[in-house]
């Protein structure tokens, strides 16, 4: 039993971050009808320039903000600067346009600065609290849940909360109807991928600390996990996005400690292989429209 | 002023010939014309072309004097054009509430926005009963209400209406036209009207153009042309 609550505590943290990455993926999804399979090197960009700033700096908190911003912009520039760019009539130029990018900034990142995992300090203890004799929760695992539930939050009232939000979301669902309702659609689609790749670097951010370390490819297996709680909670739902990632994240945890941690991998495999077998469009996936 | 005017108006789809060659028409300040013509005649690439939907391969737009030529959707929209589009263009995933609001966003700030969006329930209220339910539980003749007061909500200079009678019900479509003609009325809405639904058209209408193959075979009083039986048979099949 007290086994269990640790391996499930362990896997709650981890379900959070998971849940942020997933929920950047489904931003952008909702923006761009597009998956970034560059949202991970992305990430990793914002990580390093973090790490660079706290590193000169001294200061944690002055890195992550620096990470946040250099995620916003990539998400901007990449948007504006080549996504925009490639023929939108089939999602494959979009997929190559991206998979370029990685390599572009995995070689960059290396070359910059160094092939090697770089420790990378966590701003709060990572021994867990011990309650009743059972590790659980450190304090570095509350701060990662508090602040991705706090993120998170915010999110959800930008999106349904302000008119900047119902924009977002009226550009993404109906396109058309939008711009003849005077919505500049173009700007909603940087500003989707903006707060996309914000969000990914600070769910990259939080995990690396926990992590091997910082490296080019550093986020790439958290993209991977990501991408499969997306798709299981349903692309286009942010709740999903939410219970698929802390659902999954405790399912790692699980079968790691009683199985063994290559088994995580496929336990999460098995979970998408019958999720799509079964509801394809996702767990959360909208429900038929009304027809007449 | 709100002329809505288009001069030598060319469109097509890919490399094909031009659905509408060379088309000019004048909707002056205020007025109600009804746009009539069978299936295919070019009626909603003509308001989708005046909206920079379809790009044009010539010719000019002009609102009020002012050159729309070269704008985009959605600044034209913000010159004052509106268009309640062919079909179901209620946002389906949005409420009727989010529908509104979205449609006064760029026209009306703060209380302004609120006051635009409740007389907006006024016109129409079966909307206000089901102001939070999500745009596709809405039956056609309740969105159809929808997007034309979705239009009106932002205080529009030229509306532009495609086919918005199509598939309702007689009852529906009456009270949908008579929103308009008052609205028309009060306001001195300028309206380009298309319809397939000639009586209900020419109703509303002060003048009535018939289209044929992208060419503007008729152009007459509303009255005059709903009394031409010569003409209503040759033009529109009835
Ligand atoms: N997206 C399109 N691609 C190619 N041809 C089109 C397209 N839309 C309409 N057309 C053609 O343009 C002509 C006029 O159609 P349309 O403007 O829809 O007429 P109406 O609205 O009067 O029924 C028709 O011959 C139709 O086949
Ligand atoms: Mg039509």
């Amino acid at each position: 039993m007290d086994r269990f609550v640790f391996l499930l505590s362990t896997g709650l943290a981890r379900g959070a971050v998971l849940a942020l990455f997933a929920l950047s993926l489904v931003i952008v999804w909702r923006a761009a009808r597009a998956v970034n399979f560059a949202q991970a090197a992305m990430a990793a960009v914002a990580v390093y320039a973090a790490f660079a700033v706290t590193a000169a700096s001294g200061s944690y908190w002055l890195g992550l903000a620096c990470g946040l911003a250099t995620g916003a912009l990539l998400g901007a520039a990449v948007e504006r600067g080549l996504m925009r760019r490639l023929p939108h009539r089939t999602p494959l130029p979009g997929m190559i346009g991206a998979i370029g990018l990685v390599m572009v900034l995995q070689a960059g990142l290396a070359i910059a600065f160094g092939p090697e995992h770089r420790p990378m300090r966590a701003p709060f203890s990572e021994r867990p609290f011990v309650i009743g004799g059972v590790p659980v929760l450190s304090p570095y695992d509350l701060f990662v849940l508090a602040t991705a539930a706090a993120v998170m939050g915010a999110l959800a009232l930008l999106f349904t909360k302000t008119s900047l939000g119902l924009r977002l979301r009226a550009a993404a669902f109906a396109p058309e109807t939008s711009r003849l309702l005077g919505v500049r659609v173009p700007r909603m689609v940087t500003v989707g991928w903006t707060l996309s790749v914000a969000t990914a670097a600070l769910a990259a951010l939080l995990s690396v600390p926990t992590e091997l370390g910082l490296s080019p490819h550093a986020a790439d297996l958290l993209f991977v996990d990501a991408f499969a709680v997306a798709v299981v909670g349903g692309l286009d739902s942010p709740l999903g996005a939410l219970a698929a990632g802390i659902g999954v994240g405790m399912l790692s945890g699980l079968v790691t400690g009683y199985v063994s941690a290559s088994a995580a991998p496929l336990a999460v495999l098995a979970l998408l292989t019958v999720v799509l077998l079964l509801r394809p469009g996702g767990l959360f996936a909208a429900g038929e429209a009304r027809k007449a | 002023m709100s002329t809505l005017a288009f001069c030598d108006l060319t469109v097509g789809y890919g490399d094909g010939a031009p659905v509408l060659d060379g088309l000019s028409l004048e909707v002056p300040d205020g007025a109600v014309v009804a746009l009539l013509g069978a299936n295919g005649a070019g009626k909603t690439t003509l308001l989708r072309a005046v909206c920079g939907l379809v790009p044009a391969r010539g010719g000019r737009v002009l609102l009020g004097g002012q050159d729309l030529t070269g704008l985009s959707t959605e600044d034209r929209v913000r010159r004052g054009l509106a268009l309640v589009p062919e079909g179901r263009s209620v946002v389906a995933e949005l409420t009727v509430e989010e529908n509104l609001r979205l449609g006064a966003l760029w026209r009306h700030r703060g209380p302004a926005r609120t006051r635009a969006v409740a007389a907006a329930y006024e016109l129409f209220e079966p909307l206000a009963r089901r102001r939070a339910s999500a745009g596709h539980t809405l039956s056609g003749g309740e969105r159809q209400m929808l997007a034309l007061a979705r239009a009106l909500v932002a205080d529009p200079a030229v509306l532009l209406l495609d086919e918005p009678s199509l598939g309702l019900a007689p009852i529906v479509v009456a009270h949908l036209l008579g929103v308009l003609r008052d609205t028309a009325e009060r306001t001195g809405l300028t309206v380009l009207l298309a319809e397939q639904n000639v009586t209900g058209a020419l109703s509303v209408a002060d003048r009535g153009v018939v289209l044929s193959l992208g060419e503007a075979v008729a152009d007459r009083p509303a009255a005059e042309l709903a009394a031409d039986p010569a003409l209503r048979h040759a033009y529109l099949g009835f």
